[in-house]
């Protein structure tokens, strides 16, 4: 494992208990420091598996996956995963533990055993790269549905950690919501957090670094979100949609009005559709 | 089933107030003098006493009045029937009858009585709820458990339990009248009937509703380990628990009323 490798996947399968297909298959993945990667498939594909499994909450059945350099089969290596990646779920009801904002987004840095102050100055600084720092005193059931995702994002931060891990943390968002939460991940990602987005909305992979496609556990496809998006009608094999742009592009390109091969740049996209 | 929106039983609301600032072991304790304190109140003045008592601390708390009486109006229905069976199921001399119905005087004495007390029975421990936020109440059980913990009873694990139980009620409440609603949207009728036919419409609803809790449960879980949760061992505080002279004050000006109030009662009882 190189110096600049976060998290690396070697050859992890994982097959729930309760079922006889297994979710993720021989699964080999790199993900390096400060790298912006997005995990695609649909629904059932293994994507949140594969996830799960950097935050050591699944350990795999075949293979061996690293975080920081230690294999999460340990215990040493399962303490290391829980304090280099934060992960934040779905449902922002089901990760918010305490009743009033400031609390829950203490209550990572409190089961790692920090000082008050040290405490106090981590919620603080997660609240308001949250932009929830009006917020602090709040009760959480006050909250909106983007305001609590945007809580379950500070608690997950709160704990400094190098790696976040959003499994599917915009799906119950409205488009502001989703766009504001877009707007943190971005901030954070300029400090140098890496991130792994789990999604299957092409829309949020925009900002990315690289992406990995999953279908049937295993990984289909890599590289980066503009090669993706040149694939066309491959993109639909997955059970992806391609965003509204892109599709409108393959329309164009069919009809002969543009170029193929380079993703085109708005004005020409304009500039064609006037024709 | 727009009462379920209503009901702020076990919620916190965050005021700047001096009782919100005190340590919650001293609201835990004051709480606990004040319940023994109403329970053993028999004359009309110690009711008068307490009621006055409460009515100082809810200004001090500087919370709405409408908000007290809110929060305790999920419990009016068990207080209205405790009073009506005291009323005509306590034998004395009656003062009206009408067929097998007799209410006597003391069955009505007792109705109020009982009545007077179990509501301030529930007001004084909604105030704590109202006025402590969960994980303040949990931190402040947990301390006060604390000795118990060498005989190996689970302290944290019990206070965890409770911040958790507090924080979903709002949570469960929303879940219950949307499956509610998705029932009636569906032909359900939970409002018509004898009280068995409503008790077997409403099955319905709860079965989805475990079936949601256990899930949810379940989710809650996997996110307490993902935050580093491991139990109580190592854990820290954001705001460590600190006992000041303002709640030794408060803690004995409220044990002193309680004391007067049991006095003058005595005194003036014939």
């Amino acid at each position: 494992m190189t110096g600049d490798c976060l998290g690396r996947f070697s050859k992890v399968s994982f097959s729930y208990p309760e079922s006889s297909e297994p979710a993720i298959v021989d699964i080999d993945l790199d993900i390096r420091k400060g790298e912006w990667i997005a995990v695609l498939g649909s629904n059932g594909s293994g994507k949140s598996t594969l996830a799960k499994h950097l935050n050591a909450l699944l350990v795999p059945t075949q293979g061996d996956c690293f975080v920081g350099g230690l294999n999460t089969r340990s215990d040493e290596g399962r303490r290391e995963a829980r304090r280099t990646v934060s992960m934040v779920f779905q449902n922002p009801e089901n990760q918010i533990i305490a009743a009033v904002v400031e609390e829950d987004v203490a209550f990572g840095p409190e089961n790692l055993g920090l000082a008050p102050e040290e405490i106090r100055e981590r919620v603080r600084w997660a609240l308001e790269i949250s932009g929830l720092e009006k917020m602090s005193r709040k009760p959480v059931y006050a909250l909106s549905g983007g305001q609590k995702q945007r809580l379950a994002v500070a608690g997950a931060i709160a704990q400094r950690p190098p790696c976040l891990v959003m499994d599917e943390a915009t799906t119950m968002l409205d488009p502001r919501g989703r766009q504001d939460l877009m707007d943190v991940l971005a901030a954070l990602h300029s400090e140098g957090m890496t991130l792994v987005t789990i999604t299957h909305r092409l829309e949020e992979i925009l900002l990315c670094d690289s992406c990995v496609v999953l279908s049937r556990g295993k990984i289909c496809w890599r590289g980066t979100p503009g090669d993706l998006f040149l694939l066309g009608p491959r993109i639909d094999e997955w059970g992806l949609e391609a965003p509204a742009i892109v599709r409108e592009w393959k329309i164009l390109v069919d009809r002969g009005l543009i170029g193929p091969g380079t993703m085109p740049l708005i004005g020409d996209m304009v500039e064609a559709l006037c024709q | 089933m727009k009462f379920l929106n209503n009901m702020t039983l076990g919620q916190y609301v965050p005021v700047d107030s001096q009782i919100h600032s005190l340590d919650p072991r001293s609201k835990i304790i004051a709480t606990i003098v004040c319940l023994t304190g109403v329970f053993l109140v028999r004359e009309p003045y110690g009711f008068l006493s307490w009621g006055l008592f409460f009515v100082l601390i809810v200004s001090v708390s500087r919370l709405p009045g409408s908000l007290i009486i809110s929060s305790s109006r999920p419990v009016w229905i068990l207080i209205a029937f405790t009073s009506v069976i005291h009323l005509f199921f306590t034998k004395g001399v009656p003062v009206f009858s009408w067929g097998i119905l007799e209410i006597t005087r003391e069955g009505l004495d007792m109705a109020v009585r009982m009545g007077l007390r179990l509501l301030m029975l529930v007001l004084f421990a909604g105030f704590l709820t109202l006025t402590t936020s969960p994980t303040e109440l949990a931190d402040g059980l947990e301390s006060l458990f604390s000795p118990l913990k060498r005989f190996g009873f689970p302290a944290h694990e019990l206070a965890m339990m409770m911040t958790i139980a507090l924080r979903f009620i709002p949570t469960l409440l929303n879940e219950t009248e949307r499956i509610m609603k998705a029932q009636i949207a569906r032909g359900a009728d939970l409002d018509r009937g004898g009280p068995l036919r409503r008790l077997r419409a409403f099955i319905p609803v709860l079965v989805p509703l475990f079936v949601i809790v256990f899930q949810r449960a379940d989710d809650l879980a996997t996110a307490m380990e993902a935050r580093n949760y491991t139990g109580g061992e190592g854990r820290t505080r954001m705001y460590p628990l600190r006992w000041s002279v303002t709640d030794s004050g408060v803690l004995m000006l409220t044990l002193l009323f309680a004391i007067a109030v049991s006095l003058l009662e005595k005194r003036l009882m014939p």
